[in-house]
C-alpha cells in the first residue's frame, strides 16, 4: 500500500497544499504571514511529481493509469501552477480576505488537470476536466470591480458549458455505438464513418469540448476576450495550463484514432486556419494579453502538426511544445504582472525603455517573445523543429509549409514585443516596476536550457509519446 | 594545433562568447574596449593558427568535430571547414579587432552592451561557415539576427528602428522556408549531417522546391535584387561597425550558402535554374550599379555598390564554371575586405563633419591627405582597377560569363563600367571638390591609419599575388562544383569536364 501512495505522490501532494489552504480559508490568520508558504509547497508538489516520473500501474477499473505520458503532464502541470502561483502572490487587484480562496481554487484547478493527465476513460477525463473548469469559472471574475471581468467571466462559462454539453453528448453517442468508454478499448474499434457514423459523430463532438479549452479555430473566440477581461495573474494561468490538459488527452485520443485518417486531416485543415487567424489578429492588437490571446490560437494550430502526424514522434513532439510554450508564454505574463503594479492591461507602450528599468526583465520578454516565435537558440526552436519534422515524416509536407510561412507572419508582433523594451524610449518616466525575482531568472534559464540541451526533456516527452504507440 | 585534437573551431566560436561575458563584467569604459580588443586580437591569432594548420591539398572538411545533440532526430554539433569556409572564417576573425578599433571613439552609449554584440556576433557568423549540421547551420544562421538588430536598432543613426525591423523581418521571413527545407532533407536521408547529405541523390521535383525554398533565404540575405530594399536602410543606418560586419561578413552568408547548399544539395536544380539566377544577378549587376550612380550619401552610394559586387558572386557561382566560382569566392573575400575598408572611411569621415553627405565632404585632398590615400586605394579597388584586389576576382567571373555565353558577358561589361563610374564620382568630388568645409579637421591618427592599413595591404597582396588564396580554396571549388558540372554535362553535351579544367589551368598560368 505504501508503494501505491508514493505511485499517487503528486496528487497526493497537491492535495495537502489544497488542505492547507482550505484550513487557512477557515482559520482567516494575518493576511502578510498566511501564504508565505506556498512558493515553497507548489515547489514541494513538483519535486513529488518529478520523484514519480516513473510511476507505472493502472488503477480503479483501468479508469486511471499512470504512464510516461500521464507522468510528463503532470510535472509540466506542477511546474506551471507553482510558477502561475508565484506570480499570482502579489496580486494588486484583490481585496485581502479573498486571497487564500484564490490561491484555492487555483491549486484546484491544477488537481484537476493533474487527474485528467492519468484519466483513460472517458467520464472520469470529463469529471477531471469539470473540476480543471469549474475551478476557473470563478476565479475569472475576481477581479475588483470590473465589469469587464464580469463579461469574460460569463463569456468562460457560458462556452464552456456549451462546449462539456457537446462533449457529454459526444460521450453518449460513442457509449451508444461502441459500448465502452475506456480510451484503450476504443482503440480497436471500428471508426470508419461509412459503417459507423454515430461513433464518428460521437467523437467529433467529444474532442470539440476539448479542442475548446485549447481554443483551436473555430472554438476560439473566447480567450481573446476573457484574457483580456481577466485580471493578469488569471490570464497567465488560463493561457497556459488548460492547454496542457487540452494537449494530454488529445495526444490520447489521437493516438487511438489514428488509423481513421479522416479526423487527422481535418485536424491539419483547423490547424492551419488556427494559425492564420491567430497570427493575423494578433498581428492587430495593441492589448498585450489580446495579443497572446491570439497568439495562444496561432500556437494551438502548431500543435496540431503533431496531432495529425499520429506518430510516437508526433505525440511525443506536442507534449514537448506545449511544455515548451507554457514557459513562453508563462515568461511573458511573469513581465507583464511584474510591470502591471495596479493590475490594469498593458499596451505596448507600457514596455517602452524597459531596458533601461528593469534589464531582467526586458531580456526575460525578450527570450520568451524569440521563443514563442521559435527563433534559435531558445527552447521554442527546438519545439517547431520537432512538430515540423515529424508532420513531414507524416507526409503532411503542405501543413509544414503553412507552419513556416505563418511563422514568418507572426515574426512581426512577437518582435514588437522585444523591439519596445530595447528600442522604444519610454513616454513617461515614472511608471517603476517590480524586479524580475527569482522565478523570472528561472524561466529565463529554462527556455535558454530547453533551446541549448534539448535531449533530457524531449527524451521524456518522447517516451509519453512511444508509450501511447507503441 | 594542428595536430587535429585540439577543437580550434570550437575554440573560435567559445572565445568570442567568453569574450563578450567579460566585457560585460567590466567596470570601466577602457576597461570594456580593451577587453573587447584582447578577445579580438585573440580570436585574430587563433585564426592564423588555423590558416597555419590547414592543408589545402586535402580533400573533403578539415579540423572536423563531431559530438551527438540530440540522438533521435539525428542532430549533431558537428564542426569543419574547407577552403571556402576558411577565408571567411579568417575574414571575420581578422575584422573583429578592427571594428573594436574603428568604434573606440565612435561609439559612447552602452559600451558593454555594444561590444558584447559586436564579439557575439562574431562568434556566430564563424559558427555559420563551420558547421556542418543543417540545424547547427540554421542555429547560428538565426541566432546572428538578434545582435545584428540591437547593434542597428541601439547605435544606429536617426531611421535606426525602421532599418533594424526591416532587417530583422526581411531576414527572418526570407529563412522560414529553409527551416522547411531543412526538415524535407532529414525525412530523405534520416540525417541532418550536410557532407552526407551532400552525398546523396534527390528527385528532380523535389530538388526544384528545395533549390527555391533555400534560394530565397539566401537571395534576401545576399542581397539580389529585388530583396534588396532593406540593405541600403540597414547600411545607412548601422554604426560604423555593424555597417563593416553586414558588408564584410553577413551578405557573404547568401553566397556561402546558394555555394554549400544550393549546389552541394540540389546540384540538378542548380544547373536547371542557373540561367534565371544568371539572369537575375545581371539584374542586380546593373540596376544596383545605377542607383548607386545616383546617390548623394555616401554610405547609401557604398551600399547599393555592394549590390552590384554581391551580383557579381552570384553571377560567378551559377556559371557552373571554375573561373566563375573561383571568382565569386575571389570577389567574396575582395569585397569584404574593400566594403569593409570603405565602410570604416565613411566612419571616419562622419566623426569629422557628423554628415554623410557628399556635398558635406568635399576637398578633403589637401587638409586630410592620409585619409585621402586610403579613400582612393579603396575606391579604386572597389571599382575592380588592375592591381588591386577585386580586379583578379571581377576578371575571372567576366572571363567565365563570356566563356558561358558572350551574351551574359557583354550584359555584365556596364556593371564593372558604373562601378567605375560612381566610385570615381565620388572620389573626384571628395578629393577636389569645392567649398571645401574641411579646413579645422585632423587628418587620420595612429589608431584609424592602423584599422586602414591591414585592408589596404590585404588589397594590395590580394591584387598581385591571389596564388596563396586561389591554392587554399582550389579543392573546395572543385568538389562544390563536381556534381553540378557532372550534372550539366547530362543535360547538354558541352566541353568535357577535363577540357574545361585544363583551361582553367591555363588561365591561371597566365596570371
Amino acid at each position: 500500500m505504501s508503494a501505491d501512495l508514493v505511485l499517487f505522490a503528486p496528487e497526493l501532494a497537491q492535495g495537502a497544499l489544497l488542505l492547507a489552504l482550505f484550513g487557512l480559508i477557515l482559520a482567516r490568520p494575518r493576511q502578510d504571514l498566511a501564504l508565505s508558504w506556498l512558493p515553497a509547497a507548489s515547489v514541494g508538489v513538483l519535486a513529488a511529481s518529478l520523484l514519480a516520473m516513473g510511476a507505472r500501474g493502472v488503477f480503479f477499473s483501468g479508469a486511471y493509469q499512470l504512464d510516461a505520458c500521464s507522468q510528463f503532464f503532470k510535472a509540466a502541470v506542477a511546474l506551471g501552477a507553482a510558477l502561475a502561483n508565484q506570480n499570482a502572490l502579489r496580486r494588486p487587484l484583490l481585496d485581502g480576505e479573498r486571497r487564500t480562496e484564490y490561491f484555492f481554487l487555483l491549486s484546484l484547478s491544477a488537481l484537476g488537470f493533474m487527474v485528467l493527465a492519468s484519466a483513460v476513460e472517458i467520464i472520469t477525463l470529463v469529471v477531471a476536466l469539470e473540476l480543471a473548469s469549474y475551478s476557473l469559472f470563478a476565479l475569472v471574475p475576481l477581479r475588483g470591480r470590473d465589469p469587464r471581468a464580469a463579461e469574460a467571466g460569463i463569456k468562460y462559462i457560458l462556452f464552456g458549458a456549451a462546449a462539456t454539453g457537446l462533449s457529454l453528448y459526444g460521450y453518449a453517442y460513442i457509449m451508444g455505438t461502441q459500448h465502452t468508454g475506456l480510451i484503450a478499448q476504443l482503440a480497436g474499434k471500428d471508426w470508419s464513418l461509412a459503417t459507423n457514423p454515430g461513433a464518428v459523430m460521437g467523437m467529433a463532438l467529444l474532442l470539440c469540448g476539448f479542442l475548446y479549452k485549447l481554443a483551436l479555430f473555430p472554438f476560439h473566440a473566447w480567450a481573446p476576450d476573457v484574457y483580456t477581461g481577466a485580471d493578469n495573474e488569471t490570464s497567465a494561468y488560463l493561457a497556459t495550463i488548460p492547454k496542457l490538459g487540452a494537449a494530454v488527452v488529445l495526444v490520447r485520443f489521437m493516438a487511438v484514432l489514428t488509423p481513421a485518417a479522416g479526423i487527422g486531416q481535418l485536424l491539419a485543415v483547423l490547424g492551419v486556419l488556427s494559425m492564420t487567424i491567430g497570427n493575423l489578429a494578433a498581428l492587430a492588437q495593441k492589448d498585450l494579453k489580446r495579443m497572446l490571446g491570439y497568439s495562444g490560437v496561432a500556437h494551438a494550430g502548431y500543435l496540431t502538426l503533431g496531432l495529425a502526424a499520429g506518430s510516437a514522434e508526433g505525440m511525443g513532439s506536442v507534449a514537448h511544445y506545449s511544455l515548451v510554450y507554457v514557459l513562453g508564454n508563462l515568461a511573458c505574463f511573469w513581465v507583464i504582472c511584474r510591470l502591471s503594479r495596479d493590475g490594469r492591461n498593458l499596451t505596448y507602450a507600457d514596455l517602452s525603455g524597459l531596458h533601461k528599468r528593469r534589464p531582467a526583465l526586458a531580456f526575460l520578454m525578450a527570450l520568451a517573445a524569440f521563443s514563442l516565435v521559435g527563433l534559435p537558440p531558445t527552447a521554442g526552436f527546438m519545439g517547431k523543429l520537432f512538430l515540423l519534422s515529424s508532420a513531414w515524416n507524416a507526409g503532411y509536407s503542405w501543413l509544414v509549409v503553412a507552419a513556416v510561412v505563418n511563422t514568418a507572419i507572426s515574426i512581426y508582433f512577437y518582435l514588437n514585443l522585444a523591439r519596445h523594451c530595447y528600442t522604444v524610449d519610454p513616454e513617461r518616466e515614472d511608471t517603476q516596476a517590480e524586479p524580475a525575482g527569482a522565478a523570472g531568472f528561472v524561466l529565463a534559464g529554462a527556455i535558454l536550457a530547453l533551446g541549448v540541451v534539448p535531449g533530457p526533456v524531449f527524451n521524456l516527452a518522447l517516451k509519453a509519446g512511444q508509450n501511447l504507440l507503441p | 594545433m594542428a595536430d587535429g585534437t585540439f577543437p580550434i573551431l570550437s575554440a573560435l566560436i567559445l572565445l568570442p562568447l567568453l569574450g563578450a561575458g567579460l566585457t560585460l563584467l567590466q567596470r570601466s569604459d577602457r576597461a570594456v574596449r580593451l577587453a573587447a580588443l584582447a578577445t579580438g586580437l585573440a580570436e585574430a591569432a587563433l585564426s592564423a593558427a588555423l590558416w597555419l594548420g590547414f592543408d589545402a591539398t586535402g580533400d573533403g572538411y578539415q579540423f572536423v568535430e563531431r559530438l551527438p545533440w540530440l540522438p533521435y532526430w539525428n542532430i549533431e554539433y558537428a564542426l569543419g571547414i574547407d577552403g571556402i569556409s576558411l577565408l571567411m572564417i579568417v575574414l571575420m576573425a581578422a575584422l573583429t579587432p578592427l571594428c573594436v578599433l574603428i568604434s573606440w571613439r565612435s561609439a559612447a552609449v552602452r559600451l558593454k552592451e555594444f561590444h558584447a554584440c559586436l564579439l557575439f556576433m562574431c562568434a556566430v557568423c564563424i559558427g555559420v561557415f563551420c558547421a556542418l549540421d543543417l540545424v547547427l547551420f540554421y542555429v547560428f544562421w538565426e541566432a546572428m539576427l538578434v545582435p545584428m538588430f540591437l547593434l542597428i536598432a541601439i547605435w544606429g543613426g536617426a531611421e535606426r528602428k525602421y532599418a533594424a525591423l526591416k532587417f530583422f523581418l526581411y531576414t527572418l521571413a526570407g529563412s522560414a522556408l529553409l527551416l522547411a527545407a531543412i526538415v524535407a532533407f532529414r525525412q530523405y536521408a534520416g540525417t541532418f549531417s550536410i557532407p552526407e547529405l551532400a552525398a546523396r541523390d534527390y528527385p528532380m521535383g523535389f530538388q526544384m522546391l528545395a533549390f527555391w525554398a533555400m534560394a530565397l533565404a539566401f537571395a534576401v540575405k545576399m542581397p539580389m535584387v529585388p530583396f534588396h530594399t532593406w540593405l541600403p536602410a540597414a547600411h545607412v543606418e548601422a554604426p560604423t561597425a555593424g555597417s563593416v560586419l553586414l558588408a564584410a561578413v553577413l551578405l557573404k552568408m547568401g553566397a556561402y550558402g546558394f555555394i554549400r547548399f544550393c549546389l552541394g544539395l540540389t546540384p540538378e536544380a542548380s544547373v536547371e535554374f542557373a540561367p534565371w539566377m544568371v539572369a537575375a544577378s545581371l539584374v542586380s549587376i546593373v540596376y544596383g550599379g545605377f542607383v548607386a550612380l545616383g546617390q548623394k550619401d555616401i554610405k547609401k552610394l557604398i551600399a547599393y555598390s555592394s549590390i552590384g559586387h554581391m551580383g557579381f558572386v552570384t553571377l560567378g557561382i551559377f556559371l557552373m564554371s571554375r573561373q566563375g566560382m573561383e571568382g565569386a569566392i575571389l570577389q567574396m573575400l575582395n569585397h569584404g575586405i574593400t566594403a569593409g575598408a570603405l565602410f570604416m572611411c565613411v566612419g571616419l569621415v562622419y566623426e569629422r563633419s557628423h554628415s554623410r553627405q557628399i556635398e558635406d565632404n568635399l576637398g578633403l585632398g589637401k587638409r586630410l591627405p592620409v585619409y585621402m590615400f586610403f579613400l582612393g586605394l579603396f575606391s579604386l579597388s572597389s571599382l575592380g582597377f588592375p592591381g588591386t584586389n577585386s580586379f583578379v576576382g571581377e576578371a575571372l567571373v567576366l572571363v567565365g560569363s563570356f566563356k558561358y555565353s558572350v551574351w551574359v558577358g557583354l550584359a555584365a561589361i556596364p556593371g564593372a563600367l558604373l562601378g567605375a563610374a560612381y566610385m570615381l564620382r565620388l572620389l573626384q568630388r571628395m578629393a577636389w571638390g569645392s567649398p571645401s568645409a574641411a579646413s579645422q579637421w585632423a587628418d587620420l591618427n595612429r589608431r584609424e591609419v592602423f584599422c586602414l592599413a591591414l585592408p589596404a595591404i590585404l588589397v594590395a597582396v590580394l591584387g598581385f599575388a591571389p596564388g596563396p588564396v586561389l591554392k587554399v580554396m582550389d579543392r573546395a571549388v572543385a568538389q562544390s562544383l563536381e556534381r553540378s558540372i557532372a550534372a550539366s554535362q547530362c543535360e547538354t553535351s558541352k566541353p568535357a569536364i577535363g577540357a574545361d579544367l585544363v583551361q582553367a589551368k591555363e588561365a591561371a598560368d597566365v596570371r
